[in-house]
């Protein structure tokens, strides 16, 4: 019944995961980066950095993914860049990575208690110093189970980088739907190689939280 | 005078702690009992039980002609009878007091909502509270928000009471508010059921006072049994202020 | 080579991104309030006592949750297709997004169900309200008021997943933007033009929302306002804040 699949397009399909893996990997570190600037910027008592940081995040916060993606895809081409479909995939999901990182993390540090701040203020620790030194140290735990949660995000979002011909797992996919249409078949074997890969971070992110609660009671 | 609540040789274990080891007691009509104990002694769970909050794993208890430990009960009928208050109030903290109170009057009594409010307000008033009738829990301190769940159990008429430890989670000046309400209940003829730490109280109010130790009935007498306890463990539970 | 932006060669098409826009309202307006009855439902199911119920709804649940929405939209439209059942696409993007918002919102009412202290639950037991009763008076009426802020921000993400559904041709925003671009050649400037449409619609819903949070949630406002007549702090409205990592993408 399977009409048409052979070991060849199981091998593509399983080929291209390598590639969302990349573009996964890269987003999440390159975006990471991005998201702490952002951070640190969203909680900077200076007006001139916290006010475009949170425009920032509000404005990614608010378009999809794919109009971004098409805004740095064409926006890079008319300008003169002819970058390979990886290069743009990658940009846009680091802009918007580092968007939703930023503000899950300038909410754990948003949930530190203001005594922290207080007492190491009266230890006479500059703000960079507790933040380095206090609070983000503690903020870590607390970071820990959206940013691995967001990561699953992440691997889901790569998804899209097919719309702009980007080969990984979904356009593997498709290319091998188009030519011996079997839909039911091919993205639902599609749909279960991304479970593998993300069942077990989210799993992962959801003990991790059960456990900050029962530490919190 | 026939018991209104009969437990009778009632054996409960949640696990392996065995918590109730064969306590039989009686409350009669009109009767308010005090339950004292130390924690552990199984006298809220002896409690909990009568309203079927736990199940007994031997032994009979009866409410108002109901068998409690008939797996068949009709729950209905036997939580109209009975009224329960809790130590930490559990008051529906999105509803506002007299919505708290018209709830189950509408719902399980079937009452208008005109005739509810009117039976709301009236419980308000026997506990002092009808001022604060539109008030959400929150902004009620802690005696208050405790009134009110009593005048929530109040509300649907029951014929026993029971109050478990329902001034322990209070401040020591909240506490004398609530002992109020229960002295004017207790007058107006409720039986009732109380486990309790306040010592004066039950000296001075309760018919009778139990002792609890160890999941059983250890001593049973009246207020004088606390000045001349006859067991050494009632007496070492005296002197721990307990 | 220099290239400076040009909409002018849009400005006739706004009749066009406005109708995008409104399609893209009514396909997530729909798909939420199906998918938080779904999302209801189902997280009851899951905390009911039916195991074998409770099981297939959290296979319902992860399997959504784990995989990409544009596989789930292909997997239903094409997959369907294949077994000769033909839907129109709104139809289709909207019974997607149905079942995907369905399992991110049984996951945050769940969460709120379970807020609910178990002593409200056994006064409520012991004042011989029904079952019923209990679920809706107790459980799912404060859950909600808990919730809200979860559920808003998971309608705006599908919002934004909306988006996807341009991938089997919908009609809705995007699909609009990838139309004006390709007659005008305007592209940066027809996504700019839609990104911006988007964020309207966002800061639209959220006004909305927090409308409909005030009138529905009497409680907060009336605890808020009798705060700020005492002059004493406002209390914190006891939100859950826990971002469930949602969204649809």
């Amino acid at each position: 019944m399977t009409g048409g699949f052979t070991a060849a397009h199981l091998f593509y399909l399983v080929h291209s995961i390598w590639w969302t893996l990349v573009l996964s990997a890269l987003a999440f570190v390159l975006g990471s980066i991005g998201g702490f600037g952002v951070m640190l910027a969203r909680i900077s008592p200076r007006r001139w950095l916290s006010r475009p940081a949170m425009v920032y995040i509000e404005a990614i916060q608010g378009i999809p993914l794919l109009i971004l993606l098409f805004i740095v895809y064409f926006g890079l081409s008319v300008y003169g860049f002819q970058v390979p479909a990886l290069v743009a995939a990658g940009l846009a999901l680091m802009v918007y990575t580092s968007a939703y990182l930023g503000d899950i993390w300038r909410g754990c540090i948003d949930a530190m208690p203001k005594p922290q701040w207080e007492a190491a203020e009266c230890l006479s620790l500059t703000r960079w110093q507790t933040l380095r030194l206090v609070i983000i140290p503690q903020a870590l735990r607390l970071a820990l189970p959206p940013t691995v949660g967001f990561l699953v995000q992440v691997i889901k979002m790569t998804s899209l980088a097919s719309v702009i011909g980007f080969v990984e797992l979904t356009r593997a996919g498709q290319i091998i739907n188009n030519s011996i249409f079997q839909p039911f078949l091919v993205f639902g074997l599609v749909g279960v190689f991304y479970f593998v890969l993300c069942y077990p971070l989210s799993r992962w992110s959801q003990s991790m939280e059960k456990k900050l609660n029962v530490g919190n009671r | 005078m026939s018991a209104i609540v009969k437990l009778a040789d009632v054996y409960k274990s949640f696990g392996s702690n065995q918590v109730l080891k064969g306590v039989s007691l009686d409350v009669a009509k009109g009767e308010m009992i005090a339950v004292i104990g130390a924690s552990g002694s199984g006298k809220s769970t002896a409690l909990r039980c009568i309203d079927r909050l736990e199940t007994i794993d031997r032994g009979t208890i009866e409410v108002c002609g109901i068998r409690v430990d008939d797996p068949k009960v009709d729950l209905h009928q036997l939580r109209r009878e009975v009224g329960i208050v809790f130590q930490s109030y559990n008051l529906f903290a999105h509803l506002t007091v007299e919505e708290n109170i018209m709830l189950a009057l509408r719902h399980v009594k079937k009452l208008g909502r005109d005739e509810a409010r009117r039976v709301a307000m009236g419980v308000l008033d026997q506990v002092g509270l009808a001022q604060k009738a539109d008030a959400y829990p929150e902004q009620l301190s802690g005696g208050q928000q405790q009134r009110v769940a009593i005048a929530r159990s109040l509300a649907m008429s029951p014929k026993v009471m029971l109050f478990d430890e329902v001034t322990s989670a209070l401040d020591p000046q909240l506490t004398g508010e609530v002992l109020r309400v229960m002295e004017d209940l207790a007058k107006d003829g409720m039986t009732m059921l109380l486990v309790t730490h306040e010592m004066a109280f039950a000296k001075r109010m309760a018919d009778r006072i139990i002792y609890m130790h160890q999941g059983k009935v250890w001593e049973v007498g009246s207020g004088d049994m606390l000045d001349a306890p006859q067991t050494p463990e009632l007496r070492t539970f005296l002197n721990n202020g307990l | 080579m220099t290239f400076s932006l040009d909409f002018s060669p849009l400005l006739p098409y706004w009749p066009v991104f406005l109708k995008g826009a409104w399609l893209t309202l009514k396909m997530t307006t729909v798909a939420v309030f199906f998918g938080v009855i779904l999302g209801t439902l189902v997280a009851f199911a899951k905390r009911g006592k039916n195991r074998l119920l409770s099981r297939l709804c959290s296979i319902y649940i992860e399997a959504v949750r784990n995989t990409p929405f544009l596989v789930q939209i292909f997997l239903l439209y094409f997959g369907l297709a294949s077994f000769g059942v033909r839907m129109p696409t709104f139809a289709a993007a909207a019974l997607a997004m149905v079942i995907n918002i369905g399992a991110y919102a049984a996951e945050i009412i769940r969460a709120g169900l379970e807020s609910v202290p178990r002593g409200q639950i056994e006064a409520a037991e012991c004042l011989g309200l029904s079952r019923w009763r209990i679920g809706w008076h107790v459980m799912l009426q404060p859950s909600i008021e808990k919730v809200y802020p979860a559920l808003t921000s998971q309608f705006l993400l599908m919002m934004q997943a909306s988006a996807i559904a341009s991938q089997i041709s919908a009609e809705e925003l995007t699909a609009t933007a990838n139309t004006v671009q390709s007659d005008t050649f305007r592209s940066l400037e027809t996504y700019i033009v839609v990104a911006l449409l988007y964020l309207a619609l966002s800061l639209l819903i959220k006004l909305i929302a927090w409308g409909v949070g005030e009138v529905a949630f009497k409680r907060r406002r009336v605890i808020r306002q009798a705060a700020e007549r005492a002059g004493k702090p406002v209390p914190d409205q006891g939100r859950i804040d826990t971002v469930i990592p949602g969204g649809a993408a």
